[in-house]
């Protein structure tokens, strides 16, 4: 990425447009998906690090997700089979050291299909970047079930809701041995850039669980009304970790915990 | 003939229908695309309680693959669907459900392999498992996917065969195709499959058995022997219960579909749902005097080229449509050239006519009428001259 090209304050909308094939524009996602929040979000991130944008690779794979990198980045982007960005990832680390490794995919790539390279890339600490963007649902495909659908939760598979329970994606990657992992949603713009500024300068395997909306597939089968009303959603159901700490089990019901559940001291 | 109601049905809705007609025990799939909406659909029948069936949404088509074999070999009546990347990512248990001999129904929508990515039709997914020991039927259009959905579950249990079968349908063009679908009533179909009673099976504590072991060269080769005996009686079971399943229905099936062969002298091979395309051809031509027919195989494994050769053995010129690349094989032809070339070799008595091949419709690419019948100007060039210029062409390639 040339930086002459650049204009505008890091950050801005302005400068973060040099990083977008904006010919491929408009995305595919939905109107008020959560996922061009992120797109967004890692872009700042990257522009505020002033990151070098050739010297690093975004791996996608199946799903809604597999967008948000492939085709709209003007970097290398590799877009691969269901559930092995992370395999793919590792190749490409290991043979070229000097790349900065971004994987971007979503709950039902990461946690489902491709749950065993996401184990095993955190138990080796490879040095890369995972981002989940964690709809909750395969909304590419129709809406179907995930390892993180809440139990009780409305989909395509489960419309009596889901019996299963759902991954704990950031204890998961922790206890595999992850060296940077952490929380937010779509609605905590801040904190999410922060964070997905540490994870990119991280010098191992940072994971970044990003929760998204989906008012297409799971916005709509439960009743949580539109774009805003789901960006207010997550503002309702998330807690700080350290707020949650001073709380009993019982205020904890139901609450997701955001924030960095494990980070360099 | 039993009663049967008209529905307007999808491909995928067709074979969705014959599943919750057959109440399978276990249908174990992974959900989401390549799946087509025959899981989505049946997990609805599932939630409604219209079947008994136990449905395990797993986390992979390998654990899908997986969660059926432990199934059958438990005993159970099991079906599932895939495509494309979903079958090919069950590739080593695809080979374990057939070397098993478990009879697992599995409705595949033939979808294109990666890379590029692509999810619209082709055959490269099933053709790849063409060699895993399972039976494989395509269907041309909805009814047919119906149809065979039902027949298969009986050609697999037959205690002769005791073997998977695949039934296809073509991604998009069938599966997502609404068409008129004339479906039995579900007491018909229950009667027609009857009740499965595994000939071997856990969980029979008085019997214990072991499926799966090791067999080094001192057995292995034995089995697969078997394998290779229990699909040679494939196509005569096939064709009975397709006489049946006629008897029953009004639609009668066989190994293959003829049309207009009895004088034909040039001859176009296609599987699927390109054959109506062909064959809206063959009427036009034929109305111009040209001398021609089609040929739809319908059991492609175990391949009847015995059948097949005696069916082609007087036509001047085959003109055989891929929709798939065998790559690597001469001149890079597809799969069904060669089984035509080889069935010609070896049961041809040293006779054979010219055999071309066309790759067409790879990752969805449309294929016209008229894309046929400039094939069928060539195959006509071949017939008058005898000079074959090039033995695999491209059909609407750009
Ligand atoms: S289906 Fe859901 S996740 Fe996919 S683009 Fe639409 S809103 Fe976003």
């Amino acid at each position: 990425m040339s930086l002459t090209k650049k204009t505008g304050r890091r950050g801005s909308t302005h400068s973060i447009r040099a990083y977008i094939r904006t010919e491929t524009f408009p995305t595919a996602f939905c109107p008020g998906c959560g996922h061009g929040i992120l797109m967004g979000a890692l872009l700042r991130a990257i522009d505020e690090l002033e990151l070098d944008f050739e010297k690093m690779l975004f791996v996608s794979g199946i799903g809604c997700s597999g967008w948000i990198s492939s085709p709209y980045f003007a970097a290398d982007t590799l877009h691969t089979p269901h559930g092995r960005p992370i395999a793919y990832a590792t190749g490409a680390k290991l043979a070229n050291p000097s790349l900065k490794v971004v994987v971007i995919g979503g709950d039902g790539d990461l946690a489902s299909i491709g749950g065993n390279h996401l184990i095993h890339a955190a138990r080796r600490n490879i040095e890369m970047t995972v981002i989940c963007a964690n709809n909750m649902i395969y909304g590419m495909t129709g809406g179907q079930v995930t390892p993180t659908t809440p139990t009780g939760a409305f989909t395509m598979t489960t419309p009596q809701g889901n019996p299963d329970r759902p991954f704990d994606l950031c204890k998961l990657v922790a206890g595999a041995g992850a060296t940077y992992v952490a929380r937010y949603s779509v609605y905590h713009i801040r904190p999410l850039i922060r964070a997905l500024k540490k994870a990119l300068t991280h010098p191992g395997f940072a994971f970044v669980e990003v929760l998204s909306s989906c008012p297409t597939q799971y916005g709509r089968r439960n009743r949580l009304g539109g774009p805003s009303q789901m960006l207010l959603y997550w503002k309702e159901k998330c807690l700080p970790l350290e707020k949650a700490r001073r709380m009993s089990p019982e205020e904890l019901e139901g609450k997701i915990l955001i924030g960095e559940f494990v980070a360099p001291d | 003939m039993a009663k049967q109601i008209v529905k307007a049905l999808d491909g995928a809705a067709a074979v969705a229908e014959a599943m919750r007609q057959i109440d399978p025990d276990v249908v174990a799939a992974y959900p989401i695309t390549p799946q087509t909406a025959i899981v989505q659909t049946f997990s609805q029948f599932v939630a409604d309680g219209l079947v008994g069936t136990e449905f395990i949404p797993v986390e992979s088509e390998h654990a899908a693959m997986s969660a059926c074999v432990g199934a059958a070999a438990a005993g159970g009546r099991v079906m599932t669907a895939t495509a494309a990347n979903g079958l090919a990512l069950m590739w080593e248990v695809v080979y374990i459900a057939a070397s098993m001999r478990l009879p697992i129904v599995m409705s595949v929508v033939n979808r294109a392999l990666s890379a590029p990515l692509n999810i619209h039709c082709d055959h490269s997914d099933s053709m790849g498992a063409r060699d895993s020991g399972w039976i494989q039927i395509f269907s041309e259009n909805p009814q047919e996917a119906y149809d065979n959905t039902i027949q298969a579950i009986r050609i697999a249990e037959h205690p002769d065969v005791l073997l998977p079968v695949m039934s296809m349908q073509d991604g998009f063009i069938t599966g997502h195709g609404v068409e008129r679908v004339e479906v039995l009533e579900d007491q018909a179909v229950k009667d027609f499959i009857g009740e499965y009673t595994p000939k071997y099976s856990l969980l029979d504590i008085d019997n214990p058995k072991t499926f799966g072991a090791w067999a080094f060269y001192d057995y292995y080769f034995e089995f697969k022997r078997q394998q290779t005996e229990a699909l040679s009686k494939v196509p005569k079971v096939v064709e009975e219960v397709g006489q049946e399943y006629g008897k029953l229905t009004g639609r009668y099936y066989g190994l293959f579909d003829p049309f207009e062969m009895d004088d034909a002298e040039i001859a176009i091979v296609v599987l699927s749902s390109a054959a109506g395309t062909a064959r809206t051809v063959v009427r036009k031509l034929r109305k111009e005097g040209v001398k021609i027919g089609l040929l739809k195989p319908r059991l492609y494994r175990p391949f009847p080229g015995k059948e097949i050769v005696e069916l082609l053995k007087d036509v001047k010129v085959v003109g055989v449509m891929d929709r798939s690349i065998a790559f690597g094989s001469i001149e890079g032809c597809g799969p069904l050239y060669l089984d035509i070339c080889a069935s010609f070799f070896t049961y041809g008595n040293g006779k054979a006519p010219k055999v071309v091949d066309y790759i067409f419709g790879l990752g969805g690419r449309d294929i016209l009428p008229e894309q046929i019948e400039g094939m069928v100007r060539e195959l006509i060039h071949i017939a008058e001259t005898g000079e074959v210029k090039q033995v695999v062409g491209y059909l609407g390639l750009r």
